[in-house]
């Protein structure tokens, strides 16, 4: 697809940035306007379907899927600060029209428009580098979908290695699961703790002052686990760092002083 | 064997609480892994290899029944003989029978899989035929009467020390006061006991890793070679394997042993791959004089032509449970029957009903690096996701989950409600907050809080903050 | 219905049916009689490339390989035998290439003749060839080569010449095929890679399971 010069981009915002961290948001739109898209947020979007698709119900997730690709497909672009429901958009949908030729193709034209941000930023806006200085010891954690579904690894640690100041001190295992999953913590919860815990001892060992990570259920789950344990890590999803953005408290914690701000 | 996968919750505390079985557990996580990942680094066609093996098995899949009915009359030329098995029952049945012909006291068996989803160890011996494993991970566990807990590594849920405590328990013929402290001494007295066992056996068992339809050639991939000695010393050699093991040459198999080990152990080649083509023959000094290959279908054929077709590629390495962080975290007995991890969760529900297993298709957090590590491709996610789906439509998912799922998804579809459920939502969290920007209980989501806290919203929701912006941005 | 019967029949009916019995017939027939051969890791510049990766190949899986001329073959099987103190003596099946080579050495190495019944310490067998991919020894069941020698000997002692160093298990079956004939094997054939081992307890390695603790190749270079 060639790229249009100043691009009409949606914003995806996704149900937990909607509903726990609007500042997600907001980074990533100053993120997409810096590399010189236009951005609009269409206001009748509501969720991308995943907890119905991943709970086997495909007939609430195929209208769910109509209402998004109809509010969506004008655009040049849509992008979500997360790689699992940009995975779910991408990847998934064409397979919930699955024997419906005419919304398959649809499916597939819409399908092909969406990014994660970070991969958007990285490989369709070839921002490479970005301007701001930030002192700061950083380890990424690499969500499953965007990492195994879209391939994200390297676009999210080039833009932050593009950072004046920051440090990236890779913890062990950074591709193994948190525990999250969807509904798996809520239905599995000792299993899902078990997971969480052993990512919590990585992270912790990275000798990082910082976590980030490109979705926000696995960031709200490792933070929850860290600031149980009494741990003063600060948790942040990628957007706010790499847009500079960094004046919320961190997640889970109230504290606005903050590391990412520089010390 | 008992199926015991509807407690999966109950078995998964149990194990998370097991000291011995999270020690033990910390190997898989980290051996497995590397030898697997270094090896696939070492092959630079390996993803290439993947590609053509599953090629290979799409291809045999199609043609089942014709290389199956190849692969027979090449066994039958060889002077061997095929028993085609339905049910396990079956199975079951024939083996006895073979071994009741020649009055069988003792079984030799090799590693078998095959064997466990039969049930054949229970059966034999009621029926006064003593079973003996050979591997020594199988033969560990036999002596603790227990099942394999990991397809390729039977006894990994083990420690050294309960080994340790098992062989002087049994082992009473030896002296008391021997040194068992190192690892090496305990594999040379399991030699030494089964040394004898190998000699005086009168049937020998073992699985199969393919079945060759161009030469009637079974094949078995180890590293012990107790397979070997099972095969070769008795009177009797008895195949056990599911149809779906066959390919059609030997340069198939070859191709597929690439990616086999590989991905089970990170060797590059087991140390035996042995191939068998019928009994002993003419002038042969080894060798057994009857070869029997049992041909188990036990619900694969039903799983052609379903989205669950594609499991029937598995070469059984083990990979997806090696990288699987619900395996992990609780191992392979918390599954509650034959295969666990991820290809347990797709195979299980089509061999024991998904009435049975439904647990195992939702034990999962989606992240799909069983699916990135399968040496055969195999969508084991999706496969997931489509129980989960026969899970919905038979009514099987708990009726608090529909209910909530029905309630989300009815906003979910009308956006002008899914806003004001948003912020309802909204509004509620942050009471839960209040000051301290995280909540520590939340009702309805206890398996959260129990275990960690939950952030506190900021004071508006996204599309709230969004739509004040854009009014005082573009005035009317 | 049998259990045969009923089995190929679901199979049809799921994967096509009678229908298309004849275009399906044609593919495995065509598939068994070419035997396409798939990808071949590696690629070698000369002969001496592929000698030297089965060498390394063989060493990395515990194997210890060393070459010598015709003439000194039963001087390597003692010396082997000293290093690990065993006794000079030895078991060989019927295999004439390894008579000649053993011929006149009765003096310093006792050779006794047949399969291992599990009393014999060390077994000396001829491959028919090997892969050099993985340092795989190929060895083929028979009265020359007795099975048993490759599974109940403690010390596994095989005589392979440099020309039976092919590239790739491929190779191999080629050899086996214009040997046995198009579809036909012997009652055995073993590939085998490094002396046997199990990592079952703690996942820790260990070596000489149940088959032989050592495997030493000995390549004849001339």
């Amino acid at each position: 697809m060639s790229k249009p010069s100043s691009p009409r981009v949606a914003l995806f915002v996704t149900c937990l940035v909607d509903l726990f961290r609007p500042s997600v948001g907001f980074a990533t739109i100053k993120l997409l306007e810096d590399a010189g898209c236009k951005v609009d947020v269409p206001i009748s979007q509501t969720c991308c379907g995943q907890p119905a698709w991943n709970s086997g119900d495909r007939e609430n997730t195929r209208k769910i899927a109509e209402t998004v690709i109809q509010t969506f497909e004008s655009y040049d672009y849509i992008v979500a600060p997360s790689g699992s429901c940009a995975g779910m958009l991408k990847m998934h949908y064409p397979e919930v029209f699955a024997g419906d030729a005419k919304w398959m193709e649809r499916a597939n034209l819409f399908s092909e428009k969406v990014f994660e941000l970070t991969e958007f930023l990285h490989d369709v806006m070839n921002v490479k580098k970005l301007k701001q200085k930030l002192n700061s010891n950083i380890t990424y954690h690499d969500s499953c979908a965007g990492l195994r579904e879209l391939g994200i690894s390297k676009q999210p640690r080039t833009l932050l290695k593009s950072i004046k100041g920051v440090k990236l001190a890779e913890m062990k295992d950074s591709e193994t699961c948190c525990g999250f999953g969807g509904t798996f913590c809520v239905k599995y919860p000792e299993i899902s703790n078990s997971i969480v815990e052993t990512k919590t001892e990585n992270i912790e060992s990275s000798g990082a002052d910082v976590l980030l990570a490109g979705d926000l259920g696995c960031l709200m789950n490792i933070a929850g686990k860290l600031k149980r344990q009494g741990s003063t890590l600060e948790v942040r999803h990628v957007a706010e760092v790499l847009a500079g953005m960094t004046d919320t408290a961190p997640i889970c914690d109230t504290n606005k002083k903050t590391v990412a701000k520089g010390r | 064997m008992e199926i015991k996968s509807p407690q999966f919750k109950k078995n998964a505390k149990a194990a998370l609480a097991d000291e011995q079985l999270q020690k033990a557990l910390s190997h898989v996580r980290s051996k497995f892994i590397e030898k697997r990942a270094t090896a696939v680094r070492e092959l630079d066609c390996f993803n290439e290899l993947r590609d053509n093996a599953v090629a290979i098995k799409k291809h045999t899949i199609k043609h089942l029944d014709l290389y199956l009915e190849r692969f027979e009359e090449k066994v039958l030329e060889q002077g061997g003989q095929v028993h085609w098995a339905a049910t396990a029952r079956d199975a079951r049945g024939q083996v006895l029978d073979i071994c009741r012909k020649i009055a069988a006291k003792t079984v030799t068996k090799g590693k078998s899989m095959i064997s466990e989803e039969i049930g054949l160890n229970e059966f034999l011996e009621v029926n006064d035929v003593t079973p003996i494993e050979t591997d020594l991970g199988e033969y560990i566990i036999q002596l603790r009467g227990e099942h394999p807990s990991h397809i390729i590594a039977p006894a990994v849920h083990l420690n050294m020390d309960q080994i340790r405590e098992d062989f002087r328990e049994h082992h009473t013929e030896l002296p008391e006061d021997r040194s068992l402290e190192e690892p090496i001494s305990l594999l040379q007295e399991a030699r030494g006991i089964l040394r004898e066992k190998f000699l005086g056996a009168d049937v020998g068992i073992t699985g199969a890793n393919f079945l060759i339809a161009e030469t009637g050639t079974s094949v078995i991939v180890t590293n012990e070679g107790n397979g070997d000695l099972t095969q070769t010393l008795p009177r009797i050699h008895i195949v056990l394997a599911s149809i779906e093991k066959v390919v059609p040459t030997l340069e198939d198999t070859s191709q597929i042993l690439r990616v086999l080990a590989r991905s089970a152990t990170g060797q590059e080649m087991s140390v035996y791959t042995t191939l068998s083509s019928g009994p002993k023959r003419g002038d042969d000094p080894d060798g057994p004089d009857e070869f029997h290959v049992v041909l188990l279908d036990n619900g694969r054929s039903s799983m052609l032509g379903t989205e669950f077709e594609d499991m029937l590629r598995c070469i059984r390495c083990g990979a997806c449970m090696n990288h699987c962080p619900v395996y992990h975290a609780v191992g392979g007995h918390a599954y509650g029957w034959v295969y666990p991890g991820p290809m347990g969760s797709v195979l299980s529900p089509s061999l024991a009903g998904i009435e049975n297993t439904g647990h195992l298709p939702n034990a999962s957090t989606f992240c799909g690096r069983c699916e990135s590590v399968c040496p055969m491709r195999i969508p084991l996610p999706k496969m997931m996701r489509h129980w989960r789906e026969r899970e919905f439509e038979l009514h099987l998912s708990p009726a608090s989950q529909r209910r909530n799922l029905k309630l989300w998804a009815w906003f979910a579809k009308r956006p002008k409600y899914y806003r004001l459920f948003s912020r309802l939502s909204h509004l509620a969290l942050k009471m839960l907050a209040g000051k301290s920007g995280r909540i520590s209980f939340l009702p309805l989501a206890g398996g959260w809080t129990r275990f960690r806290d939950m952030p506190g919203p900021e004071p508006k929701t996204f599309m709230q903050a969004w739509q004040d912006r854009s009014t005082r941005d573009q005035p009317q | 219905m049998s259990s045969r019967g009923e089995i190929l029949d679901r199979i049809r009916s799921a994967v096509g049916g009678v229908a298309t019995d004849k275009m399906r017939k044609a593919n495995v027939e065509r598939r068994l009689k070419r035997h396409p051969v798939g990808i071949l890791p590696w690629t070698y510049k000369n002969n001496d490339q592929v000698i030297t990766q089965f060498t390394v190949k063989a060493k990395k899986a515990d194997s210890t390989v060393e070459r010598c001329k015709s003439a000194d073959v039963s001087k390597a099987i003692v010396r082997f035998l000293k290093k690990h103190n065993l006794p000079a003596a030895c078991r060989i099946g019927a295999d004439r290439k390894l008579k000649n080579l053993l011929k006149g050495q009765e003096a310093v190495l006792e050779i006794t003749h047949g399969p291992n019944d599990g009393s014999q310490l060390t077994g000396v067998s001829c491959a028919l060839g090997a892969a050099a991919e993985t340092g795989t020894l190929f060895l083929v069941s028979g009265k020359d080569n007795p099975t048993t020698l490759n599974f109940l000997s403690e010390n596994h002692i095989v005589v392979i010449h440099k020309k039976d160093i092919l590239k790739h298990q491929e190779d191999l079956w080629v050899r086996l095929r214009r040997k046995y004939g198009a579809g036909k094997l012997p009652r055995t054939v073993n590939l085998i890679t490094g002396p046997s081992r199990s990592a079952d307890i703690e996942q820790t390695l260990i070596l000489g399971a149940h088959g032989p603790q050592r495997l030493h190749i000995i390549v004849v270079m001339n």
